[in-house]
């Protein structure tokens, strides 16, 4: 007797799940639209407008790494390589042929999908962990290469237009143009994931991830799927590094292709949820706005006392919310409903 | 000449790396798990010798000094991490170790500095000449001693009942649970032994080479390439591929270029993932 109402119950805490979920998303994006305008009155405009961009950046660069670390399970800590390979595609066709850096960002996403397929037809012969340290010794290696590499600069880096020769170079004073460019693709990023969340392509990935020899025998295609999956994630994350070189017009390979860039989205992505829609915007909103505020008290060593936070994050995160906020959020949404409907219940007994 | 003396060093750097590579196989093979902090566990290892100088204990007991600090912190992160996320999914169980690298390197940074710093002269400074090679005596106590440690965790996990009660919880959990063995005691032991086998290697190369808080991102893709090359799980697999990789980086450095010594490690792993994803020895792999 009690089990079906149970189940009901859970049932209907789901529908207001998505329903919350759905309300807190429509007004997520009409903040995130108005923000800057909001913020333009303030003292610290260009400030808080500079930090919103990063935020955004952010949250597209941990979005891409969702696709295939959050919704495949495939934990890539090289994700670094793509974000790279953007960025110095932005700025090598300036430096090599002065080209405007936004012609770059195709090829550095054609670039980004086919090294992807060269680091994923071997790795993704390996599993979990396995694959996880195979994406970090490859990065590396890039890593190195790069700052050996005179044509990309070497340990020095590579460097954008110093002023705009035109419109097309996209170089502007102010942080708000870039805000609206990253929202835009954001948007982009979010909606190809929900798209893909909901085919037939997204239900391979979460079969992948939650037991891959279980979906293999169902006939899942599964190193093909893990392989598209890579690539796509790899196109948007060189998108990203385009993005990043766009506003900032430098990058060496400690800021294109560190391993810090890979841990940053990997944490964004997990603080707010790995594999859902929105934990990696909710991550990036949570934490960029905690890095800037730690440098700015600590000063120069805060750098370091950043990543003690976010190792004590990560950690924290992996033994007691492995969901992110997003299951936090999920279980308090489900816990309200259900609590509302024992309410009710106990009215009508009285 | 210089070749050989390439070799020889690089042979007892690579004993050094078979050591600390023991440690990361010994976790894999008893729990299917990377601790992608036990290059941290390293560099720890490093800093507990030099704590112990400025405690004023001689350079016999750096090594003893530094098991014994790694021996109680590899111990500790098992009971209040590993243990919690060894049955989650696979991201916190990768989350949960990277979280830790971080933490401890970047703690490492705000305590120590970011200097390299190298340990006073001691018995152990100077070099000596074997056969016209010259040796530097520190390289070869830490390449002796960290082969004999090797060879001693290989022993005590294949002829001791001790071994045998901790290769039986790799097994088969619960059937080592059935035979009066507690899993969670020989994991947490597997944790202390294998950052205690980082942390003598640690100090053992703190005697020889100077370091920074930054060396145990390099030791830990070392382990990676050690423990992929010798095949999962592999305590005598590790062994010999330390000393490989050992042998490559010297020879690389030597005759390449320093730069290029890691290029070569890391294309060298990347080619075993190519060609041989199980190891060189990995026949039995899983």
């Amino acid at each position: 007797m009690t089990a079906p109402a149970g189940a009901a119950s859970a049932a209907a805490a789901q529908g207001a799940g998505v329903r919350g979920t759905a309300w807190a998303a429509g007004v997520l994006w009409v903040a995130l639209l108005l923000y800057p305008l909001a913020v333009g009155t303030t003292s610290s405009a260009a400030f808080l407008q500079d930090v919103g961009a990063t935020v955004l950046l952010a949250a597209i660069t941990a979005c891409a790494w969702n696709i295939v670390g959050g919704y495949a399970g495939q934990v890539s800590v090289g994700h670094a390589i793509f974000f790279g390979i953007g960025a110095y595609a932005s700025l090598a066709v300036y430096s090599w042929w002065e080209l405007p850096p936004v012609t770059g960002i195709p090829a550095g996403v054609v670039v980004a999908a086919l090294t992807a397929l060269v680091i994923g037809a071997p790795t993704f012969r390996l599993q979990g962990h396995y694959f996880s340290m195979a994406t970090i010794a490859v990065a590396e290696l890039i890593r190195l290469l790069v700052s050996n590499w005179d044509w990309l600069g070497a340990a020095i880096g590579i460097q954008g237009p110093a002023t705009p020769r035109g419109w097309w170079d996209l170089i502007y004073r102010s942080a708000v143009p870039y805000y609206y460019m990253y929202l835009a693709v954001l948007a982009l990023v979010i909606g190809v994931t929900w798209q893909l969340a909901r085919s037939r392509f997204g239900f391979y990935l979460r079969a992948i991830r939650s037991d891959e020899r279980a979906a293999r025998s169902l006939g899942v295609p599964v190193r093909r799927t893990k392989l598209l999956a890579l690539m796509l994630s790899a196109a948007f994350t060189a998108v990203a590094g385009s993005l990043y070189a766009l506003k900032v017009g430098f990058v060496n390979p400690e800021s294109g292709l560190g391993i810090l860039v890979s841990v940053q989205m990997i944490i964004t992505a997990a603080l707010g949820g790995a594999g859902t829609l929105y934990g990696p915007l909710l991550g990036a909103i949570i934490l960029v706005p905690l890095q800037s505020a730690t440098n700015t008290w600590f000063g120069g060593s805060g750098s370091g006392l950043t990543y003690v936070l976010y190792g004590g994050i990560i950690m924290l995160l992996a033994r007691f919310a492995p969901g992110g906020l997003a299951e936090v959020w999920q279980r308090w949404l489900a816990r309200r409903r259900v609590a509302r409907r024992e309410r009710k219940h106990v009215i009508n007994a009285a | 000449m210089l070749l050989l003396q390439a070799t020889v060093s690089g042979l007892l750097l690579g004993a050094v790396y078979a050591l600390f590579s023991s440690g990361l196989t010994l976790i894999w093979g008893m729990m299917n798990f990377i601790n992608f902090a036990h290059g941290e566990f390293v560099m720890l290892g490093m800093y507990a010798a030099l704590l112990a100088t400025w405690a004023g204990l001689g350079p016999a007991l750096f090594a003893p000094f530094a098991a014994a600090v790694l021996f109680v912190l590899g111990a500790l992160v098992y009971f209040g991490l590993i243990k919690h996320v060894l049955r989650g999914p696979m991201l916190a169980q990768i989350l949960s170790t990277f979280g830790l690298a971080l933490l401890l390197r970047y703690s490492s940074f705000f305590v120590f500095k970011s200097d390299f710093r190298t340990l006073p002269d001691s018995e152990l400074s100077g070099t000596i000449n074997a056969f016209g090679i010259f040796i530097a005596r520190s390289q070869l106590v830490a390449g002796v001693a960290a082969a004999v440690l090797a060879l001693g965790m290989h022993f005590l996990l294949t002829r001791t009942a001790l071994g045998s009660r901790m290769l039986a919880v790799a097994e088969d959990r619960s059937a080592a649970m059935l035979m009066g063995i507690r899993p969670d005691r020989m994991q947490a032991l597997a944790w202390g032994l294998s950052a205690a086998s980082a942390g003598i290697a640690g100090a053992l190369m703190a005697i020889a080479y100077p370091f920074s808080p930054s060396v145990g991102e390099t030791f830990a893709l070392t382990a990676f390439v050690v423990v992929t090359l010798g095949g999962f799980g592999s305590v005598p697999g590790a062994m010999i591929a330390g000393l490989v990789i050992g042998l490559t980086e010297a020879l690389a450095a030597f005759l390449i270029g320093p730069v290029y010594k890691d290029v070569v490690v890391y294309g060298l792993f990347v080619a075993v993932l190519w060609l041989r994803p199980h190891g060189l020895l990995g026949a039995r792999a899983r």
